[in-house]
């Protein structure tokens, strides 16, 4: 069981990187839960300073951009 | 489907189901209000969407795929230098805030994990009001003089008020979440930098070209033998609204006066540089948007334009929506509002008018960009070049909600000193604004 969380405050960029990461996770075929921390304390204590952001258990992965799903695709593996 | 976006849907469609209902078309004020609301949005059409907010969103979207924001969050971050850290986060809005949403979280990220307080704080107030579009939105629809006195009021007092910030809180202790730094991977620039900023200098003057505007500087010659200099605001068929450059019997210089085409015997444009380079304004702007057509087509890759077209697409779905609708309800309000109020609340350059702009500026949300056609309403209901400054400075950088933000970020004290600082700073630069380009429209 993977955690995928998605770090942003709900901008249109925040829930591209929440779609692409939910398609790829399905297309891998692995159990995962998805959360969506909006709340930006709760972002700062990732370390993060540019959303959106994507953490996988834990983990920060990808930082200020939105990357492309087969980047996604590594970055859940 | 959720139904929070579900529920919203139904508010909206509530909404227009009351308007319709309950739009009392009969009245005359009503009736003019709608027919406001259309001119207001044809004329951003025709004057200000294919030669101005078309390109700036290209070059948003470029700014945003080719600059590489790790290097510029380098200078924020908490080993940098503080001279550094003061100018850049003083400038970076352009490059990093082109949506306003990601501005609260860079704002929280370098107070709390980068650089501190007082480059945070000046990254708050000028951020918002800097990206592409707000700078030539404003120049073109408010007059060059309120757009660069918006663009050096915001880089100007951003780094005033962080320093201010960073005195009086100099004694609190730091209070920096311990966290691993997670910088966005520093990314190998596929190409040199200088050619990277060559692509975006034509980009942008491409857009000063095709946006260049005629000054209206004309010689007048009337039937009865006067001759005067003046600027034309605005043609009819058979009017011209000019103001005077110069006395003209009891008018002085400053008033607008409005002459039938009957009276004018002649108009000639006076010949000045501005002049010249309108009239051939469409040819630099051409050659221009070769050089970036060249340029796209020799150095980037297909997969790199392919990016570049995504995050454009992006913006203007964000943008033109809020941009649009904010005109036409702009139009339609600037009708219905009593225009001897504002005048008497903002009429003037004095202490009171900037004051109550930069509080109201303070509270008040404005979606992004949409502040420009409402300090336009308010400035054809006669509010004056001080205050408009004033709320334009203020406008962006603060809002309600983004208050409440900030307060779980930094405090109930600091948020307060800084609401204080944005409200008297900006006073400030509206009344000195007003002194000295008060009359020049």
């Amino acid at each position: 069981m993977k955690k995928l969380q998605i770090l942003g405050p709900g901008c249109p960029k925040c829930k591209m990187l929440a779609e692409l990461t939910e398609t790829a996770a399905n297309d891998l075929g692995i159990e995962y839960e998805i959360e969506k921390v909006t709340d930006i304390s709760e972002i700062m204590k990732f370390g993060v300073m540019m959303t959106p952001a994507l953490a996988v258990d834990g983990q920060v992965k990808a930082v200020g951009k939105v990357p492309s799903p087969e980047e996604i695709k590594k970055m859940l593996a | 489907m959720s139904w929070k976006t579900e529920l919203k849907i139904l508010a909206a469609l509530v909404a227009i189901f009351l308007v319709a209902y309950a739009l009392p078309l009969g009245n005359p004020k009503i009736q003019q209000a709608i027919y406001e609301a259309f001119r207001l949005l044809q004329w951003y059409a025709r004057n200000h969407t294919l030669a101005c907010v078309v390109p700036a969103l290209f070059i948003a979207g470029a700014i945003i795929t080719f600059l590489s924001k790790a290097s510029v969050m380098r200078y924020l971050g908490p080993k940098s230098n503080p001279v550094a850290a003061y100018s850049v986060a003083a400038v970076s809005g352009c490059v990093l805030a082109v949506c306003s949403c990601s501005v609260l979280p860079m704002f929280a990220g370098i107070y709390q994990l980068g650089a501190g307080l007082g480059p945070a704080s000046a990254f708050l107030y000028s951020g918002p009001a800097i990206n592409v579009l707000a700078i030539f939105l404003s120049a073109r629809v408010l007059g060059l003089s309120i757009g660069a006195g918006r663009v050096i009021g915001a880089v100007t007092f951003a780094v005033v008020i962080g320093l201010l910030m960073a005195a009086i809180f100099r004694k609190t202790e730091k209070t920096k979440i311990e966290a691993a730094l997670q910088m966005p991977e520093p990314e190998k620039p596929p190409r040199h930098i200088s050619k990277t900023a060559l692509y975006l200098g034509c980009m942008v003057l491409f857009l000063v070209f095709s946006d260049w505007f005629n000054p209206g500087n004309v010689i007048v010659k009337t039937n009865d033998g006067r001759q005067f200099n003046a600027v034309v605001i605005h043609e009819t068929k058979d009017n011209v609204r000019v103001q005077l450059e110069e006395d003209l019997g009891s008018e002085k210089t400053g008033d607008k006066i409005m002459l039938s085409k009957d009276e004018i015997a002649g108009m000639q444009e006076r010949k000045t540089w501005v002049l010249a380079v309108y009239h051939i304004r469409w040819y630099l702007a051409g050659l221009c948007g070769m050089a970036v057509v060249i340029m796209a087509w020799r150095w980037f890759e297909r997969d790199e334009i392919r990016e570049w077209m995504l995050n454009t697409w992006q913006f203007t779905k964000l943008l033109v929506p809020l941009l649009f609708g904010g005109v036409f309800v702009v139009g339609f309000v600037s009708v219905l509002l009593p225009e001897k109020q504002v005048a008497n609340w903002v009429g003037d350059n004095s202490l009171r008018s900037n004051l109550v702009a930069s509080i109201i500026g303070t509270f008040w949300y404005f979606a992004t960009l949409t502040e420009i056609p409402i300090t336009q309403a308010l400035m054809k209901l006669g509010m004056h070049n001080g205050p408009v400054l004033a709320l334009l400075l203020a406008g962006p950088a603060l809002s309600l909600p983004n208050i409440l933000v900030i307060r779980k970020v930094m405090g109930n004290q600091k948020t307060l000193v800084f609401i204080i600082l944005v409200v008297v700073m900006s006073t400030i630069v509206g009344m000195l604004f007003g002194t000295f380009w008060g009359q020049i429209t």
